[in-house]
């Protein structure tokens, strides 16, 4: 048997006394939409913290394509196909959301800042080569219209997607969303979904997302991981999960008549 | 009203993105080459200092306006600078060598100081360079050897290959030459990857890193690029002067730098030259002004900073963008005519930016 794709094995990190991911075990299998729910603190933002490198685990390890993700550097992750987006927008806002798209193509670069201070022909190549990917996405997303907006002055919903397409910008191969449905109203909800499975189905992304819409959840997702207080108390498809005792206590506790 | 209709990539890349652009920049060019001969010597003197100063509000702009890190040191990079091309100068060194060395001395210097903005933001950040401003300052003043020390040191007019630049025309040509490379340089750099790498430090740290921005390297090179265009205006600035000493480096000099660009309009790279301007000016308007005023007030001391000052705080209060915000608006207005709202550029409420990640 092959070493699985993407593994968190035994995953655990302390702040001061806080346990706030302990022992975490799980595999996300290429091709997959895999969800990560549980209420608030279970520890579901800090686990992703963890696989982008933003925090150091006490102990456990990540494996992804057979790399160990503990031994790169934080800023090498995007390089090695992995992209994500923030819980609270974390967006470039005094720049336009075309900027913001070819930041994400950032590791593509190919010129050295020698080239690009007398912007020799090859910078230009390489900038229309950017862009024209770029535009890709903007397609996809359907961010035409904002292109040469700046982010700062756009509704929450709009940054919500420049967002994603900033991490699609990345071409990563694993694509990490933090609550991509968090304060969208149920029309941008729904085109979620459907980007979602449009980033799956048709770019062949595997998508490890957090988030609470349950029914956003099962719609998108193969698998479904529940979190409690830093531990994973269950484990399987949308409706197994739902349906498992433990995550009906964790969400509103057992019935003591 | 002008309607752009884009049909090319090129056309977000060109530094020129309409021909109304072309023709005024053309004109300004134009305006400028022809100084020499409609302004008088003290006048084209003025606008040679515009395009020095101009040249180190393009290195502040970068590092501040467009990384996010604040150096109140600033000056100590001028100084090295200066004192590098005096001290070649004197050796025999030609123009352009001892100009290459000076600047690459003050990139140096500027990598130097940028290994702690590793380690440190913001106002420590701030606080480290504010420190070896003083260092440096401390330096000129005891190495007494190299660069006279508090008596200060002369400097020889630009030799270009024997060619000296004694008339203030040459001069300023030869600053004017330098402005224009330096902002060419730094409008290529911005259109480019590491300009947007910059501007996304700025704006977020966290996701630049997990876009896969190496943060060190690129705050590095935005410290370098800074110091070396500032150690280039910092070696004009010796041989505008003709006379160094240290209290020309001071960290009162660094501090109205930095004023410099946010009246100029930070994050733009017209506000570094229209700070420049301004920077120049003020005097000026005030040494006019003065005799208009009630004796008290004409004698008092300092009456130069404090309207330096307020005018900084009318502009933090009332116009972020500095003077490019005017500029801006006007042009916004000229362009949406006769459709401009009163609302365009109203400031809004943007949603609080999450502190967790810090």
């Amino acid at each position: 048997m092959s070493a699985p794709w993407f593994r968190v094995e035994n995953l655990s990190v302390q702040f001061g006394g806080v346990k706030a991911v302990s022992g975490a075990t799980f595999e996300v299998q290429q091709g997959e939409v895999f969800t990560l729910i549980g209420p608030n603190g279970a520890g579901k933002t800090t686990l992703f913290n963890l696989i982008s490198r933003i925090y150091q685990p006490s102990s456990g390890s990540i494996r992804f394509e057979g790399t160990d993700l503990l031994r790169v550097a934080p800023h090498r992750i995007a390089a090695l196909g992995i992209a994500r987006t923030f819980q609270n927008i974390e967006l470039f806002e005094n720049a336009t959301v075309l900027q913001n798209l070819l930041i994400g193509g950032h590791t593509r670069r190919t010129t050295a800042l020698w080239q690009e201070l007398p912007f020799l022909p090859a910078v230009r190549r390489a900038e229309r080569r950017l862009r024209e990917q770029v535009e890709q996405v903007i397609d996809l997303l359907d961010l035409q219209h904002y292109r040469d907006s700046m982010v700062g002055g756009l509704p929450y919903g709009v940054r919500k997607v420049v967002e994603l397409g900033r991490a699609l910008a990345t071409r990563p191969k694993l694509l990490l969303l933090d609550e991509p449905s968090s304060g969208l109203n149920v029309e941008e909800t729904d085109d979620m979904a459907f980007w979602i499975q449009d980033i799956r189905n048709d770019l062949l992304v595997t998508v490890l997302m957090v988030e609470h819409d349950m029914s956003l959840v099962s719609r998108v997702s193969d698998r479904v991981l529940a979190m409690n207080q830093g531990e994973v108390i269950a484990h399987g498809t949308p409706a197994q999960v739902q349906a498992d005792p433990a995550v009906i206590e964790a969400y509103i506790g057992v019935a003591t008549v | 009203m002008r309607f752009l209709f884009k049909t090319d990539y090129d056309q977000d890349i060109r530094l020129f993105k309409h021909g109304g652009q072309r023709f005024w920049y053309a004109l300004l060019a134009v305006v400028l080459l022809a100084a020499p001969w409609l302004l008088s010597e003290y006048h084209l003197a003025q606008l040679s200092l515009v395009c020095i100063y101009g040249i180190v509000g393009l290195g502040l702009m970068l590092l501040t306006g467009y990384t996010g890190l604040v150096s109140i040191g600033h000056a100590a990079f001028l100084g090295v600078g200066a004192y590098a091309e005096a001290i070649l100068a004197a050796r025999g060194w030609p123009l352009p060598a001892s100009m290459a060395a000076a600047v690459l001395l003050s990139a140096a210097a500027g990598i130097v100081v940028g290994l702690p903005a590793l380690r440190v933001r913001g106002i420590y950040l701030a606080i480290a360079t504010l420190a070896f401003g003083f260092i440096l300052e401390e330096i000129i003043t005891r190495w007494e050897s190299m660069t006279g020390g508090n008596s200060g040191l002369s400097v020889a007019p630009a030799d270009l290959f024997g060619w000296t630049l004694q008339t203030t025309a040459e001069f300023y040509f030869l600053s004017l030459l330098c402005a224009a490379l330096a902002t060419l340089a730094v409008l290529n750099l911005l259109r480019g990857p590491t300009g947007r790498a910059f501007i996304a430090i700025r704006d977020s740290e966290i996701s630049a890193q997990s876009m896969g921005i190496h943060l060190a390297r690129y705050k590095t090179m935005s410290f370098a690029v800074s110091a070396a265009l500032t150690g280039l205006a910092g070696a004009l600035y010796a041989h505008k002067l003709r006379f160094l000493s240290p209290d020309q480096f001071t960290v009162i000099q660094s501090v109205e730098l930095l004023m410099m660009i946010f009246i100029g309009g930070i994050g733009s790279v017209h506000g570094a030259f229209l700070g420049a301007l301004f920077i120049i000016v003020l005097p000026q308007a005030i040494a006019a002004l003065i005799p208009l005023l009630p004796g008290a007030l004409a004698n008092a001391a300092g009456l130069q900073p404090t309207v330096f000052g307020l005018i900084l705080i009318g502009f933090i209060l009332f116009e972020p963008m500095g003077m490019y915000g005017w500029w801006f608006k006007a042009r916004t207005w000229l362009q949406l005519f006769p459709f401009y709202r009163r609302g365009t550029f109203r400031r809004q409420k943007t949603f609080q930016k999450s502190e967790r990640l810090r």
